[in-house]
């Protein structure tokens, strides 16, 4: 063990306080670069660190907080590095008082965002990351420091770069805002997921706030981690009196508050911003020679997503089946096609109905495993802050998909199997997660429960050996149909329970599978899933469009008195009565909506809901393609004449085509099951230009295209040039739209649109977006500049 | 000199539906159940930062020498014209609308449209909230505000960005980064120059649609 782990075991570690106040008060200005001044200005550096040293601190942090290869160039960088430890350990050397003292390698956030919401890819954070761990590593620094992270997915980039080019201990501290949430939106609970998944050696919380605000975020952590909890706040917020900052909160009042949390069970304490010697003093004064406080943290199975943990102990878990393409044909269909949208319509529908985890399924043979799974659980997480579940038989697209997902998730599955155990069981301890093992091996799925225990238990030490704990494992006792087997339902069951009262384990179910064969399977799913709730099941991987299936849910947490009152049951059979009236279905607004039936209707008025209704009882009439042509094309061209004409603004135009786009999904699902081609118009690729990652505008073009019956490949944002060529060439499609909402970007955009002229001369470019003018786009060679949506749509329409 | 750089957070401004609206291509100053869907989405997943620096500002023949940087942008001096300091000012409303802007821009772009618009309201609100609170403090001083001018109007290159930026250390402070095309992430933020200028000063002073030279606007007033 590390010798700063060692010290930590039975004692109080102090850390420093902060470094920018007291270099600016040492004539450093803003806007410099503080980790240059290692370099400049070393014996200013050496004085603040032994400062501290003085004042009591065990561990200095080097003055790197910004080093990074995206501010510096390695050269630099590494001289940096290098400097900044020599100036404390002179430091530590010079000090007068006596003890051990340790060096942090200091890494900060890399002072850009990470994509979706900026520009920089996950690993390319990981490779910023790693450069700096790796230029340190000759370098002997005692531990590593990740700290005031406000975004979960930048935190778990540094932390996956740390353990991956580094065998120091890292700490890892987040920086939390007044709503006790990080910017991008991750609880307390969800980062003691993500991180002690991970294998952080010791997490907390520094910055934003004084001791005393940060107090609640801080108790989560003292109740929800397994690991050591640290602490380094500010002293309370800065103001401005004349031409100082000063900060509300004294060394008296900081030094109490906080050691008032180290009695309450935190272990490393320090100071961040406008802290001095004077606060660690104070704080190491207030402490004494106290012995840590120990805290008892039971072990439980927690998962997270980018926003929320998880915990399976809490309640069962309903896991939404939908985001598999086996037997879907609709969904098979969008996956080949990259039909984005039609997934993450799924993945918000199932939330809507009261899935709380989604199982993510991308196995087709004509897919390209590796790469679509982490895209789609990428863009997946986009549109819903559920856990997700990661389903793939193909070890290499589960550690993709695990590397990138923004959380701790459900890994679906490992299995008896040698092979399934060394591929899986260490992805599991690299990247966290709560792992489904199905209780089958070499030999098959055992016949009785005895055998299938006996997996588990093989599994558990195995899991055991990686220092994977029981909370993290979710045992599937595999439910077979009772169409071939009459014990099949027998013999899971008995194993549920055995597991949960023998082992101590935790147990899920892909419940469906039982009443394989059978006729109305719900009664049997529902049947039977009660059964395994009641026996201790803890998940299902179930469909949360079946109401019986949740209707079983919700009254079994009713009947088990995890439902004070029945308020959530009575809450869920308002929505979903068994035998409403027919007169009275369509509630209080049916005359009104009699009134304006009709799809074209629904379609002018942008009612979404309706539109799909109206589509659905039409279909039984009328052909697809009548229906498209008699119904929503005529209103689509009223709504947009009245756009054009300026009698109808944006948001209604968009609320229309949003109407259009529910009622051709209906067509298309009915077209898809009767295996008949929808009718299509010409291909057209979209894309936001590179460098811009604008894409309303865009998204606004897509929607009014594919309302017209375009279809449409939309690249996304932030495009190459090259990429785009690559998609005109393989679909010849022969319109493409380019979007860019700056003048920075428009390089690009010509470039774009020069590749395209000379390599695919069949493509005609329109343009658009916030910069652009009929000027700018005929001096970058476009064919043709929209001023907005419509015009696109009538210029693609000319072209046929 | 020691330059002060504060940073603070605010209270809610109250809406202004019209210039929600204004943003979204609509019209009129009622909320449509659609804005007020929009709003009651957004309004808990934003907060409201600034942080600024007031600053010297001198002119050095062709130049204008801001403390913390030089331009020759001639838009610029007009815009300063007799202004001695200067307030650099960066804004923002958190991380909120862009995260609600991705997942909706996919299943629902009409929503998506309503909360790009209403945050660019909720950013252009706080500046006013700041910038009438600063006005008062600097009435004391028989000072006032000039309107706000920012990188990318006129000729003041959005390349200033990049000194903005680490000047005021908006990453740490309000969470603000720039990205390589010089855009800040979260979206919903603004940088901004606002001159001090003295309140006796009678000046030629065009502000809001009178100091613009888009003629042709559909939206002027």
């Amino acid at each position: 063990m590390s010798d700063v782990l060692s010290y930590l075991k039975n004692r109080i570690l102090l850390l420093d306080g902060g470094m920018g106040t007291l270099l600016q008060a040492r004539g450093m200005r803003p806007g410099e670069y503080p980790e240059r001044w290692n370099l400049t200005h070393p014996d200013v550096v050496k004085d603040i660190h032994r400062a501290y040293f003085d004042a009591g601190s065990n561990v200095v942090c080097s003055n790197t907080f910004g080093a990074n290869p995206l501010k510096f160039s390695e050269e630099e960088l590494e001289g940096i590095l290098r400097a900044a430890y020599d100036n404390a350990r002179t430091a530590a050397e010079q000090s007068s008082r006596p003890g051990p003292k340790f060096i942090a390698l200091d890494i900060g956030p890399s002072g850009r965002m990470l994509k979706p919401y900026g520009d920089l890819a996950f690993e390319d954070a990981v490779r910023a990351f790693g450069t700096v761990v790796r230029l340190a590593r000759d370098i002997p620094f005692d531990l590593i420091l990740i700290e005031t992270m406000n975004d979960s997915l930048e935190t778990k980039a540094a932390l996956l770069a740390a353990k991956e080019n580094s065998a120091l201990p890292v700490f890892v501290s987040n920086a939390y805002g007044v709503d006790g949430k990080l910017m991008t939106g991750a609880s307390p609970a969800a980062m003691v997921a993500l991180l002690s998944g991970m294998g952080a050696d010791a997490i907390g919380v520094n910055c934003s706030l004084g001791p005393k605000a940060l107090e609640p975020v801080v108790r989560e952590y003292l109740r929800l981690s397994p690991l050591p909890v640290l602490l380094k706040p500010n002293a309370g917020l800065p103001r401005a009196e004349g031409d100082r900052t000063v900060y509300d909160v004294l060394p008296g009042e900081f030094a109490a508050d906080t050691a008032r949390l180290v009695q309450m069970g935190v272990r490393i304490a320090g100071g961040c911003c406008g802290t001095t010697p004077d606060y660690i003093r104070a704080l190491a004064e207030a402490i004494g020679d106290r012995a840590p406080t120990e805290r008892e943290v039971e072990p439980k199975a927690v998962v997270s997503s980018y926003t929320n943990a998880l915990c399976l102990d809490d309640r069962p878990v309903l896991i939404g089946e939908r985001i598999n393409p086996t037997g879907k044909k609709r969904l098979k269909a969008a996956l080949i096609e990259g039909d984005m949208a039609f997934v993450l319509s799924e993945a918000a529908r199932q939330q809507e109905k009261g899935a709380m985890a989604l199982d993510v399924n991308a196995g087709l043979p004509e897919l390209n495993e590796k790469e679509v799974l982490p895209r789609l659980v990428q863009e997946i997480q986009t549109v819903t802050d559920l856990p997700l579940c990661i389903d793939t038989a193909a070890p290499e697209a589960m550690a993709a998909a695990l590397r990138v997902y923004n959380g701790k998730a459900i890994v679906n599955s490992v299995n008896g199997k040698e092979e399934s155990l060394r591929a899986i069981l260490p992805l599991v301890k690299k990247y966290g997660g709560v792992v489904i093992a199905l209780t089958l091996d070499e030999t098959g799925i055992p016949d009785t429960a005895e055998g299938r225990l006996g997996i588990a238990r093989r599994i558990l030490k195995a899991a055991e050996g990686y220092g994977i704990g029981c909370q993290d494992i979710l045992f599937d006792p595999l439910a077979m149909t009772i169409g071939a087997s009459p014990d099949a339902a027998r013999v899971t069951l008995e194993t549920v329970e055995r597991i949960t009262r023998e082992l101590g384990c935790r147990t899920s179910l892909g419940v469906s599978n039982v009443s394989f064969g059978l006729p109305e399977r719900d009664y049997v799913n529902a049947a039977f899933f009660t059964m395994a709730l009641s026996r201790g099941l803890s998940a299902a991987i179930m469909n949360p469009d079946s109401p019986r299936m949740l209707g079983a849910y919700r009254a079994y947490l009713a009947l088990n008195g995890q439902d004070p009152q029945c308020g959530e049951y009575v809450a869920f059979a308002a929505r979903n009565p068994l035998a409403a009236p027919a007169s009275n279905a369509e509630g209080p607004g049916a005359k009104e909506t009699a009134e304006q039936a009709g799809l074209a209707r629904a379609v002018e008025k942008g009612m979404r809901a309706q539109a799909a209704a109206e589509a659905k009882r039409m279909l039984s009439e009328e052909p697809p393609m009548q229906l498209i042509q008699r119904e929503i094309i005529p209103a689509l061209d009223r709504v947009g004449q009245g756009y054009e004409q300026g009698k109808v603004f944006l948001p209604q135009l968009l609320m229309s085509a949003e109407a259009a786009s529910a009622a051709f999904e209906v067509i298309k699902a009915a077209a898809v099951a009767a295996r008949e081609e929808t009718p299509v118009r010409a291909r057209v690729v979209l894309a936001t230009v590179r460098g811009d990652i604008h894409d309303i505008g865009k998204n606004i073009v897509r929607l009014l295209m594919e309302n017209y019956g375009f279809q449409v490949t939309d690249l996304g944002k932030d495009v190459p040039p090259e990429q785009v060529l690559d998609a005109v060439l393989r679909l010849k499609a022969p319109v493409c739209g380019l979007s860019a909402l700056m003048t920075t970007t428009v390089p690009a955009m010509e470039e774009t649109v020069r590749l395209i002229h000379e390599q695919a001369p069949f493509c005609r470019v329109i343009v658009g977006g916030a910069v652009l003018t009929q000027e700018y786009a005929d001096q970058i060679g476009a064919d043709f500049y929209a001023a907005d949506a419509m015009e696109g749509v009538r210029y693609a329409e000319s072209l046929e | 000199m020691s330059v002060c750089i504060c940073t603070k957070e605010y209270a809610p401004p109250p809406l202004n539906v019209k210039e929600a609206l204004r943003y979204a291509g609509g019209r009129g100053d009622t909320p449509t159940p659609e804005l007020q869907e929009a709003w009651e989405l957004l309004a808990p997943a934003l907060r409201y930062s600034v942080c600024w620096a007031r600053l010297p500002v001198q002119r050095k023949e062709d130049v204008l020498d801001l403390t913390f940087a030089q331009t020759p942008s001639r838009d610029l001096q007009r815009a300063l014209l007799g202004c001695e300091e200067l307030l650099l000012t960066a804004a923002t409303v958190g991380l909120g609308p862009d995260r609600l802007a991705a997942r909706y821009g996919r299943l629902a772009p009409a929503k998506a449209l309503l909360i790009g618009a209403i945050g660019t309201e909720r950013v252009e609100s706080l500046l006013d909230v700041f910038a009438r609170e600063q006005n008062g403090r600097l009435q004391q001083e028989g000072l006032r505000l000039t309107p706000r001018f920012s990188p990318g109007y006129g000729d003041l290159p959005l390349q200033l960005q990049a000194a903005i930026i680490p000047y005021l250390d908006t990453p740490k402070r309000i969470g603000v980064v720039l990205n390589e095309s010089l855009l800040m992430s979260p979206a919903k933020s603004v940088t901004a120059i606002i001159g001090i200028r003295r309140t006796g000063d009678i000046l030629k002073e065009k502000s809001g649609c009178d100091g613009c030279r888009r003629k042709d606007c559909e939206f002027r007033r």
